[in-house]
């Protein structure tokens, strides 16, 4: 028996997410004396084995075919299942993303196994293993069990570390399915590909309405930019039209939880903190000094955002 | 064009939220709505059917409690007729069931198009639509923010994390909304008074075409608990010059974020 971990990643390169999932996988089954194999699907991924290589892997699924080039809902579905078929894995495992929010409640139904996702916490009990989630907006959290043969996890993202344990994997190549389909991915764009990722970056810079228009986010990109952060929104911000809506952070917006969030201008509604109360260390400046972000952060510091992120961005230079 | 729009009503955003003695969620104090993202599946059920001139949007939503209040707030936007698939009759229902009870009720139904949420923000799961879409085995595109339907085919933008793909699919599907699909509509006074005079059909689970003693939930709830509430935070004081200094330095050694 083992666990299965699916790998993401972009291009050949692992996502830290994966590597996150790949380390989870890989505690959980020396607790409970099962192996590990992780599944790769794409073309062109030589360098990969040897990326998940690092993170102490017993065997590595390779489903390689030009058609698997981007994700495709139907043929990753497919070659997950097929491997699923093959090994029958105790547990699949996977980083809680637009991939795994797509294909594996899918196949978790075709497969009929129970499927907890965005999952921040999983102990051993006994026999079983027990899920932790946020729910409600992070306003609770339950504790759940799986009672299907195979059991199906996402984890959330920053959620759980990444550490390495290096071993020599197998590597096993897959004659790839490729089902027909009613849907096909014609291309991918990720023009906001340059950063780090939002929901994976360790440091997140946040703007809100208080940046007072869409120029002020060029200040929220500089400081960013400097801290090697990913840039978020408050919802007012987006529906302002200063920021993309995928930026936006919040209840209907991304979950984050970074080790460092820097939130300018925003007010701290609950809504925007169910996005990112879960950060490991909140800063915000705020010019209200009731503002509620003030009450949950760590650092807060009363004053205009004008005045105050420019001095951190002079110190961060390294001229002031 | 028929659409098929499945609801769930939710908690309101701002509701507290607190546990029973037996460790339950206390619903006795919320307000309840209908899933935010759910009113953008309705907006574009609405706007394909106006573009298509014709057609249904039926809105169904399987609960244990009486979803009305979603349901209403989706008739009072212009859905032509509403379900409620009662699961009353089963203690524990989780998206697999629910699942199964939806396409219970939509098997042998002819529609176009099944439209959901990307996801419901109480149980933040994105779970439904693609156990939907696998139990009625048509193809899904989850988290939509644009669409376009012309011969038969849907061009749709599907947002990933940095940017977005686009996937050609066939009718019938299934599609998940996400924000920025369109706006949707605030219903008129006399709307929402309209709606409230339609009825809600009230369908039993195990008379919508699946059978109880075949289907049970594939996971369980040991319990629910309450999250340590964050440590209060502390407020710098001083000159920004020296605030700011501070700050770096407590970030860099202290905490080792950069
Ligand atoms: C169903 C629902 C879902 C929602 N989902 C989300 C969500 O996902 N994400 C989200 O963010 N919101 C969400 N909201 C909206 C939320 O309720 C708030 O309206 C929103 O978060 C406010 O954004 P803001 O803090 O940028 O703006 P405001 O509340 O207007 O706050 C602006 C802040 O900037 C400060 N400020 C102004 N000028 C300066 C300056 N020069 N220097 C320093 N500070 C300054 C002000 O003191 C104020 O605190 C949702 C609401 C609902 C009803
Ligand atoms: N019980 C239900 N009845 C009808 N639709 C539902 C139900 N649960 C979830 N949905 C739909 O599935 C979407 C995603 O929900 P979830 O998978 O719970 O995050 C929602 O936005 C609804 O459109």
């Amino acid at each position: 028996m083992s666990i299965l971990v699916f790998a993401e990643h972009r291009g050949g390169i692992l996502r830290k997410a994966a590597k996150e999932a790949l380390s989870k996988g890989r505690t959980l089954a020396e607790q409970m004396g099962l192996k590990v194999a992780a599944l790769i699907i794409g073309s062109d991924m030589g360098g990969l084995p040897e990326q998940i290589s690092k993170y102490g892997v017993d065997d590595v699924y390779v489903a390689d075919d030009q058609s698997l080039a981007i994700y495709q809902t139907e043929s990753y579905a497919a070659n997950l299942q097929l491997v699923i078929k093959e090994m029958n894995p105790k547990v699949v495992m996977m980083a809680n993303s637009a991939i795994s929010r797509d294909m594996a409640p899918l196949v978790a139904e075709r497969i009929g196994a129970g499927l907890v996702p965005d999952c921040v916490e999983i102990t051993l009990k006994g026999e079983k293993l027990s899920y932790t989630r946020p729910v409600f907006a992070g306003k609770a959290l339950v504790r759940m069990r799986v009672n299907t043969p195979i059991e199906f996890v996402t984890l959330r993202p920053n959620a759980f570390p990444a550490v390495e344990s290096p071993t020599l994997p197998r590597v096993k190549q897959i004659k790839a399915a490729v089902p027909d389909s009613g849907a096909k991915t014609v291309c991918v764009d990720l023009p906001e590909g340059q950063g780090p990722e939002l929901t994976e970056a360790d440091v997140i810079v946040s703007g809100g309405r208080g940046l007072g228009d869409a120029d002020g986010f060029a200040l929220v990109r500089e400081l960013a930019g400097l801290l090697d952060a990913a840039v978020g929104a408050s919802r007012s911000a987006v529906d302002a039209g200063w920021a993309g809506h995928r930026m936006q952070v919040g209840q209907t917006g991304n979950v984050v939880s970074p080790k460092l969030y820097i939130a300018l201008g925003i007010s701290g509604a609950i809504q925007h903190i169910a996005g990112m109360g879960t950060s490991k260390c909140i800063v915000a400046v705020n010019k209200d000094p009731e503002a509620n972000i003030l009450k949950v952060a760590d650092y807060g510091i009363v004053g205009d955002l004008y005045e105050v992120v420019p001095i951190m961005i002079k110190k961060l230079k390294g001229n002031g | 064009m028929n659409i098929v729009v499945c609801i769930k009503q939710t908690f309101d955003s701002e509701a507290r939220i607190q546990l029973t003695s037996e460790g339950s969620i206390d619903e006795s104090l919320v307000k309840f709505v209908i899933n935010p993202f759910d009113e953008y599946a309705v907006e574009e059920a609405l706007l394909l059917k106006e573009g298509a001139g014709g057609g249904e949007v039926t809105l169904i939503s399987a609960d244990r409690r009486d979803p009305s209040v979603a349901l209403r707030q989706g008739l009072a936007m212009g859905a032509d007729r509403a379900v409620w698939l009662d699961c009353n009759k089963i203690p524990f229902v989780d998206h697999h069931v629910y699942a199964q009870a939806l396409a219970g009720w939509l098997r042998g139904r002819s529609f176009d198009l099944v439209l959901c949420g990307k996801m419901a923000i109480d149980d933040g799961a994105s779970e439904l639509p693609s156990r939907l879409a696998g139990v009625l085995n048509i193809p899904q595109v989850t988290t939509v923010s644009q669409l376009r339907i012309e011969n038969g085919r849907m061009l749709a933008k599907r947002d990933i994390e940095g940017g977005f793909e686009m996937v050609e699919v066939e009718l019938p599907c299934l599609v998940s909304a996400q924000k920025g699909l369109n706006i949707p509509r605030y219903p008129s006074l006399r709307k929402i008074m309209e709606a409230k005079r339609k009825t809600v059909e009230r369908i039993e689970i195990d008379r919508s075409g699946i059978s109880l003693s075949e289907i049970n939930p594939f996971v369980e709830i040991e319990e629910y608990m309450l999250p340590s509430a964050r440590t209060a935070g502390r407020i710098l004081e001083g000159d920004h010059q020296t605030i700011v200094a501070g700050l770096l330095r407590m970030l860099h050694e202290e905490r080792r974020i950069f």
